[in-house]
C-alpha cells in the first residue's frame, strides 16, 4: 500500500479509533481471549484485545503464552475466522406463511378438481443484518479469504443476499502479520504476511524502542477515519521498521506448501495410496471445514411453527466430511473417509481454481491446528509430490 | 389470492415463487406429473434440460427437471416427480389448486438445435425419460430438420415405463424408431428384457452425423456412451445429464461438485467427452 499516505499511531490512538467507530454506531469486532484461545467478539475498548499474549500452534495443538511485552497483535489466527461475521453458521433465508387452507392429503390421482384460491402461501425474504461492523485486527490471509468468498458468493451469476449485505457494510482494519504460527503458510499461497489490498486501513505493529503502529490507508473511508485520530506522518525509519517486522514474519513461517504444478499434481493422483493413509487417520469430524475461512458449503434447513402455518428456511454451514453431504436418493457418492478427504484436499488446492479462478486456501493453518489428529495438508501434498518426483526420477533413470 | 411481494422479485434466486398446481396425473405406481401455473401470472421460461427447485411448504426443496415442452404445454411448467423421500412425497401429494414454490429455471440446455441435419438418438433409463421429453418435442416440432430419430428406453419393470401412449404417437405420427426394454419382464410383457444397452447393437443410424442425448442412472449412461462410441459416435456428440444433491441450484451451496465442475452451473447437461473421465473415478 502507498507509503506517502502512511502515518504513525501510538497505542492510545487505537482506542480513539474504537471509540470513534462505536460513537457512530458501529460494532467493533476484534480478537479477544476467551477460554484460553483468541476468538472474535465485540469490544468496547482496545484493552479487551489479547494484549501481551502469543499463541503456540502445531498440528493438532494450540496454546496461549505470555509474550513478556505489550503487543496488541502478537498472535496469529485463532479458531474463529471473519467468516463467522460475514457468512454466519446460520442465516435466515425466508419465511413463508400460508394464506389459507392447504391440501395435505396423501398422493392420489385427482387431476382437475379443486381450485381453492386460499391454498397458497406468501414468501417473505429474510432481511439481512444491517448493523454496521468494523473488524479490527484482520490478518492478510483473512482479507484474502474474504476475497475468495466474494468470488464464490458475490461474483458468480447469482449472489448470496445475506453475504452481500454483511460484506457491504463491513469496515476492515487489517494488520500486517508479525507473529505467524508454525502452522501458517500464507507466504506459500501468496496471501501474506503483508496485506496488499482489500482493507480500509492497514496497521503494522512496531515493537522496537517505542510501541507504535504504521497506518496505511486503503480506501477513502479509511482515510476519513484516520483524519479523526491523533497521529504523525511516517518517517522513513518507521516504514523501514514495519517492513523489517513483516519480513521477519515471512522468514519465521516454517513448513511451506509448494504450489508449483499443484493442480495437476493432485488431479493426477486421485488414487494415490497416501489417501488411504490419511483416511486411516481422518475422523471426518468436520473441524477443518468449520475453521476454514474460505469453506462455503451450506445446506438448507426447513422448519414450521407449531401451527404449521409459518415455515422458515435457514442457510446452515455444511461440510464435505459428512456422509449426508453427498447423499442422493439413490445413495451416497462419497462413503469412504478417503473419498471425503480427497474431495476436501483437491477442492481447496485444485478444483477451486477450475470452479472459481483462485485457490481455495489462504495458508492460515487453521485446518492443521484444529484437526484433532493433527493432519497437515502440507505434509499430505508433500508426500504425494515426493512420490511423484521419485517416480519421475526412476523413469528418467531407466530411460 | 397469493401474491408475490415486490421484494421477492428483486431478491431473486433463493426465493421460491408460488405456483398453483393446475393438474396432477399419476403416471406410474410411484410417479406423478404436475402442471404448474405461476400465481403471479409470469410463466417460467424453461428450456429442455433445465431444472427448477420445487419447494413443498415447510418440508423442503428439491431439483426437478423440465419435463414439459409438449403440444399445449406452453406457458406452464410440467414436471414429473418420483416419490423417493419426504419432499417428493409432499410435492406429489399437492392436489390441484394447491401451491408449491418454484425457483429457476437453472442449468444449461440439451444442445438440440446443434444436432440438426443428422440422426438423433435419445436413450432414457427409468426416470430419464421426463428430462428428455422437452428435447424430443423440440426435435419433433422440426421433424424435417433431422434424419432418423430413435428412442431407446429402459425401465425396471413394465409398470415403470412412462408415457407409453405418447411414445406410441411419436412412433406412428413422427416416425420415431422406438426400442423398449425392461430389466425384469413378467406376465403380459413380450418385449425385450435386459439393460437398455442391449438395444444399441441393433439400431440403424449414421454415426458420423448422429447426436445422442442420454438420461438415466449414472452407470447406465456410462455403458450407453461406451456402446454408442463402439458404434462409431464421437464422445463429443454424446450428451448426458448428471444428478447430484443440490441445495441452492445456483452455485452457492457447493453440494453438486463433481471434480472441477458444479452440476447446477456447468451442467446438468454435459458432453460425455468432458465428464466421462470424472464419472469413472470411484466416489469422486
Ligand atoms: C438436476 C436434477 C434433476 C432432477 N430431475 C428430477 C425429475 O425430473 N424427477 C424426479 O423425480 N427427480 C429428479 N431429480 C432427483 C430429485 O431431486 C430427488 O429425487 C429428490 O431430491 C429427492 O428428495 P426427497 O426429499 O424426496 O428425498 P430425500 O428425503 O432427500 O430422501 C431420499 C432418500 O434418501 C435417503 N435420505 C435422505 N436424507 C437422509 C438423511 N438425512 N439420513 C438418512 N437418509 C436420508 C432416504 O433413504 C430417502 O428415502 C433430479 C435431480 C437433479 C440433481
Ligand atoms: S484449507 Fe486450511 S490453511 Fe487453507 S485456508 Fe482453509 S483452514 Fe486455512
Ligand atoms: S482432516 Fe482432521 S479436522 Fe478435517 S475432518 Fe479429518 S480429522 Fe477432522
Amino acid at each position: 500500500m502507498a507509503t506517502d499516505t502512511s502515518s504513525v499511531l501510538l497505542p492510545d490512538a487505537l482506542e480513539v479509533i474504537v471509540q470513534e467507530l462505536r460513537g457512530r454506531g458501529w460494532r467493533v469486532v476484534a480478537p479477544v481471549r476467551r477460554n484460553d484461545a483468541v476468538v472474535h467478539d465485540e469490544i468496547t475498548s482496545v484493552t479487551e484485545l489479547p494484549i501481551g499474549w502469543h499463541d503456540v500452534q502445531t498440528p493438532g495443538s494450540y496454546r496461549l503464552e505470555h509474550r513478556g511485552d505489550g503487543a496488541f497483535f502478537g498472535y496469529a489466527v485463532g479458531p474463529d475466522s471473519w467468516k463467522r461475521e460475514l457468512f454466519p453458521p446460520r442465516a435466515a433465508l425466508l419465511s413463508a406463511r400460508r394464506d389459507g387452507r392447504a391440501s395435505t392429503d396423501g398422493p392420489g390421482d385427482t387431476a382437475g378438481t379443486g381450485t381453492d384460491d386460499g391454498a397458497g402461501f406468501v414468501v417473505t425474504p429474510a432481511v439481512p443484518d444491517r448493523r454496521r461492523s468494523a473488524f479490527l485486527g484482520v490478518r492478510s490471509c483473512e482479507v484474502a479469504a474474504m476475497e475468495i468468498q466474494d468470488r464464490v458468493l458475490l461474483h458468480g451469476h447469482h449472489v448470496d443476499e445475506d453475504y452481500r449485505a454483511r460484506r457491504a457494510q463491513a469496515f476492515v482494519i487489517a494488520v500486517n502479520c508479525t507473529a505467524p504460527a508454525s502452522t501458517c503458510f500464507c507466504a506459500s499461497t501468496g496471501t501474506g504476511p503483508a496485506v496488499r489490498a482489500g482493507a480500509d486501513l492497514v496497521l503494522t505493529e512496531i515493537l522496537d524502542d517505542d510501541h507504535r503502529f504504521l497506518a496505511e490507508v486503503g480506501t477513502t473511508e479509511g482515510a476519513e477515519l484516520l483524519d479523526l485520530v491523533p497521529r504523525r506522518p511516517a518517517e522513513p525509519a518507521d516504514v523501514a521498521a514495519a517492513a523489517r517486522a513483516v519480513q521477519a514474519a515471512r522468514h519465521r513461517m516454517g513448513v511451506t506448501l509448494d504450489t508449483e504444478g499443484l493442480h495437476d499434481l493432485l488431479l493426477g493422483n486421485l488414487e494415490h495410496p497416501r489417501l488411504d493413509d490419511v483416511a486411516d487417520r481422518c475422523l471426518c469430524c468436520t473441524n477443518c471445514t468449520l475453521a476454514c475461512p474460505t469453506c462455503f458449503c451450506t445446506t438448507i434447513e426447513d422448519a414450521t411453527d407449531l401451527s404449521g402455518d409459518v415455515a422458515e428456511r435457514t442457510r446452515v454451514w455444511d461440510s464435505c466430511f459428512t456422509l449426508r453431504y453427498s447423499e442422493m436418493h439413490g445413495g451416497r457418492t462419497r462413503t469412504s473417509a478417503r473419498a471425503r478427504y480427497r474431495q476436501w484436499l483437491t477442492h481447496k488446492l485444485a478444483t477451486w481454481v477450475d470452479q472459481f479462478g483462485s485457490l481455495g486456501c489462504v495458508g492460515c493453518g487453521r485446518c492443521i491446528t484444529w484437526c484433532p489428529v493433527g493432519i497437515d495438508l502440507r505434509a499430505e501434498v508433500a508426500a504425494i509430490r515426493a512420490d511423484q518426483e521419485a517416480g519421475a526420477g526412476r523413469e528418467g533413470a531407466s530411460r | 389470492m397469493t401474491t408475490l411481494s415486490e421484494d421477492v422479485e428483486r431478491r431473486g434466486a433463493m426465493i421460491p415463487r408460488p405456483h398453483r398446481v393446475r393438474a396432477r396425473r399419476q403416471v406410474s405406481h410411484d410417479t406423478w406429473t404436475l402442471e404448474l401455473d405461476p400465481v403471479d401470472g409470469r410463466p417460467v421460461a424453461i428450456g429442455p434440460g433445465q431444472f427448477t427447485m420445487l419447494y413443498a411448504f415447510g418440508i423442503g426443496e428439491v431439483p426437478i427437471s423440465n419435463g414439459g415442452g409438449g403440444p399445449g404445454e406452453e406457458n406452464r411448467l410440467v414436471q414429473t416427480v418420483r416419490v423417493v423421500g419426504a419432499v417428493t412425497r409432499a410435492l406429489c401429494a399437492t392436489e390441484p389448486g394447491g401451491v408449491v414454490g418454484v425457483r429457476g429455471p437453472f442449468g444449461n440446455t440439451w444442445p438440440v438445435a446443434r444436432a440438426r441435419g443428422g440422426d438423433v438418438v435419445f436413450v432414457a433409463g427409468g426416470l430419464g425419460l421426463p428430462p428428455l421429453r422437452p428435447a424430443i418435442h423440440q426435435v419433433l416440432r422440426d421433424r424435417d430438420g433431422y434424419g432418423r430419430v430413435l428412442l431407446l428406453y429402459g425401465a425396471r419393470t413394465p409398470a415403470d415405463l412412462l408415457f407409453l401412449d405418447e411414445i406410441e404417437t411419436w412412433r406412428q405420427a413422427h416416425g420415431v424408431d422406438v426400442g423398449l426394454v425392461v430389466d425384469a419382464g413378467g406376465p403380459g410383457w413380450s418385449g425385450e428384457v435386459g439393460l437398455v444397452t442391449r438395444l444399441i447393437p441393433g439400431i440403424e443410424l449414421d454415426a458420423g452425423t448422429a447426436t445422442a442425448f442420454v438420461a438415466g442412472p449414472e452407470i447406465m449412461m456410462r455403458f450407453v456412451a461406451e456402446d454408442l462410441h463402439t458404434r462409431g459416435l464421437d464422445l463429443d456428440s454424446v450428451h448426458v445429464t448428471l444428478e447430484r444433491t443440490m441445495r441452492c441450484g445456483v452455485a452457492l451451496c457447493g453440494r453438486c461438485q463433481v471434480g472441477p465442475t458444479l452440476v447446477c452451473r456447468d451442467g446438468a447437461v454435459y458432453r460425455y467427452s468432458d465428464v466421462g473421465p470424472l464419472l469413472s473415478v470411484k466416489e469422486l
